[in-house]
């Protein structure tokens, strides 16, 4: 693994187990200076577990993490210095105001200024709602007032658990703009763990793929998740189109579903002429979808042919 | 050094915002005013009872009944020394005009504190200190808490002294309340009244030797050191059972039932003498000085010192390693 020190936060074959059980397995991973990082997994693959390990709240049983070049077992303080984090839900005092809990934890840094905690106010557009009580927050605001904190000290690694988790359409897209601008501008690098494929595809730059425990994958977002999607359509007779859909050469892999639909694999430039071949031979067709891969998918994919290793 | 002054206000800070001190107030505020009814009813009935409310005549004729023993010659010498020390305490209540069945405010929270020191006081001390770390865990911020650039052993020391300063509070408060709402009903006089103590049990019996007249200002700083003493232990049990156990409900109702059994077991079974090792059977330190006989042999006030203090060191040292060492998984 390369160890060179542009990499802010650098894990070697962490292992965690508690009692008889692995839960993670030797992962290996580097995250580059400025770089959106995604840590992408099913339910119950490891990400939080990991995660707890990276902040310092659980010990490896074995390997070993190195942030801004600080060994974070041995030289805890001068690590975890550069790290700000939310891990699994935006928890605060929910019987302080706003203000008051960034106030706590500035208190628990040292050098933080009130002007630094107006700034991530401003930053985080929670200016209006600083001097309520937390408790009266909408689950947004509250990831907003998480972020805010986890900014204070200015961090060069930004960790984030499921940070889109239980948003809204909207404000999942204001989020991944918030955390894209924070890596551009600010130069952060930012660790972000997901079990949603569509979301890593959108903001991060290279990913590491878990699944029970362990890192099957690790690479640019571009290069492994790419290709592309299959599309599905709903037309009849099914016969008759799966012989004429067989024949076309944009297409590949036409494949009967269950539930009647056929799934094919085609350009997207292409769908519209294949379409327009449909009704020329008399067939209905009542509906073009293209599906976008889930995370299952992927793992299908990379594991054609054999189990994970 | 900064740096811990602002663990110690945010622990502080918590504990104010978090309602808990306006709750033990609202407690005793209820509280009082009840045991102070009940007291005056039971003055009452004495009056009642008496036949007169003529005290002055009363104490007038125990003192004569006292002084006729005296001159008997039959009576043991340390018992001579007991009498007249009755003597002089009764007739600082002639000479001060103070009916001692219907004493003042002073008298009131003295003997209040007797009462509340084993079960009372350590039930309030534990429903502010149970949750101190696992409201933490049952609210996720344990997870904002550790993951800054402090030490572990920083962050429950600052747990622990700001409890410590609570508890404090707490006897204080208990002792102004009770004095400020006593006072409404008895008069707010009597803190130079003489108080008999200095009883010591040796081999099962009351020793006598050492009984002396205090004014009750200074028995009262005394028995509200040692209550504080005693909520002190109780706090720093808390504290090991809030880092062992996650859950907040969970450490109060292990502590409480600590406590109760702690009381039970002294009135159930004098002879076994084994409970009187036991953190919880040793609350009472006021009994020391008031002489109520302890009902276990071998209780001194040295002794329950020495338990106490060994019981909360231990506690102690395990809260920390634990706390220290100890994954935060959830
Ligand atoms: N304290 C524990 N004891 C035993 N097993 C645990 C413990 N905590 C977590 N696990 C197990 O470890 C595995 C990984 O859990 P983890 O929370 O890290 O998954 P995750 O990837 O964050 O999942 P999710 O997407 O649901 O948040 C799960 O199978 C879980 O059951
Ligand atoms: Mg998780």
């Amino acid at each position: 693994m390369d160890t060179n020190s542009s990499h802010v936060l650098v894990v070697n074959g962490l292992t965690k187990r508690i009692g008889k059980r692995e839960i993670v397995r030797d992962i290996n991973f580097a995250v580059g200076q400025g770089e959106i990082y995604g840590f992408l997994g099913p339910n119950g693959a490891g990400k939080t577990t990991t995660i707890r390990m990276l902040v310092g709240l659980i010990r490896p049983t074995q390997g070993r993490i190195q942030i801004a070049g600080y060994d974070l077992s041995k030289q805890f303080l001068q690590a975890i210095r550069h790290v700000g984090c939310i891990v699994e839900n935006p928890e605060l005092y929910p019987y302080l105001t706003g203000r008051e809990n960034l106030e706590l934890f500035a208190r628990m840094a040292e050098g933080i200024t009130q002007q630094r905690i107006t700034e991530v106010v401003q930053l985080v557009e929670l200016e209006d709602r600083i001097d309520d009580r937390v408790r009266t927050y909408s689950l947004g605001m509250r990831q907003r007032l998480g972020i805010a904190q986890a900014l204070l000290s200015r961090p060069q690694l930004l960790i984030l658990d499921e940070p889109t988790n239980g948003l809204d359409p909207a404000g999942i897209r204001e989020m991944r703009q918030f955390i894209y601008r924070l890596a551009r501008e600010e130069s952060i690098s930012v660790f972000i763990s997901s079990h949603i494929l569509h979301e890593v595809q959108l903001l991060c730059d290279r990913v590491a793929i878990i699944h029970q425990g362990r890192v099957v994958k690790t690479g640019q977002v571009h290069q492994l998740l790419a290709g592309e999607p299959p599309v599905i359509w709903q037309l009849s007779p099914t016969e008759k189109a799966i012989n004429l859909l067989k024949s076309l050469p944009d297409v590949t892999n036409v494949e009967l579903l269950e539930d009647g639909q056929l799934r094919t694999h085609l350009p997207q430039n292409k769908i519209a002429n294949v379409n327009h071949r449909l009704n020329q031979a008399g067939i209905q067709v009542t509906s073009i979808q293209q599906k976008k891969p889930t995370l299952e998918d992927i793992f299908l994919q990379m594991t054609e042919g054999g189990p994970l290793e | 050094m900064s740096n811990f002054i602002g663990l110690l206000y945010n622990e502080l800070l918590k504990m104010v915002r978090k309602r808990r001190i306006l709750v033990i107030l609202l407690i005793l505020s209820i509280l009082i005013p009840i045991f102070t009814y009940a007291q005056y009813r039971t003055v009452q009935t004495n009056i009642q009872n008496l036949g007169t409310s003529d005290w002055k005549t009363l104490v007038q004729q125990q003192i004569v009944d006292n002084q006729n023993r005296l001159s008997s010659s039959r009576i043991p010498e340390e018992w001579r020394e007991l009498i007249k020390i009755n003597i002089q305490q009764q007739q600082y209540y002639l000479d001060h005009d103070i009916n001692p069945t219907s004493p003042g405010a002073p008298t009131f929270i003295r003997k209040f504190v007797e009462q509340a020191i084993s079960l009372f006081m350590p039930l309030l001390i534990v429903v502010v200190a149970a949750d101190i770390v696992s409201a933490e865990h049952t609210g996720g911020t344990i997870k904002l808490l550790l993951t800054r650039p402090i030490r572990r052993w920083k962050i429950l020391l600052a747990k622990y002294l700001s409890l410590t300063l609570l508890v404090s509070f707490i006897v204080i408060a208990t002792a102004l309340l009770g004095y400020l709402f006593s006072g409404l009903v008895f008069g707010y006089s009597g803190w130079d009244m003489p108080v008999l103590t200095g009883f010591e049990t040796q081999n099962d019996e009351l020793i006598t030797n050492g009984v002396h007249l205090v004014p009750q200002w200074k028995y009262i700083l005394m028995s509200y050191g040692l209550a504080w003493f005693t909520c002190i232990a109780v706090a720093t049990l808390s504290l090991m059972v809030s880092v062992l156990v996650r859950s907040t409900a969970a450490s109060m109702g292990i502590m409480l039932a600590a406590i109760v059994a702690g009381n039970l077991l002294t009135q159930l079974s004098p002879t076994w003498t084994t409970i009187k090792y036991f953190v919880f059977t040793n609350l009472s330190l006021t009994n020391y000085l008031s002489g109520t006989p302890m009902m276990i042999e071998g209780m001194t006030l040295p002794f329950s010192l020495t338990v106490l203090t060994v019981w909360s060191l231990v506690s102690l040292f395990i809260a920390f390693a634990v706390f220290i060492r100890k994954d935060v998984l959830a």
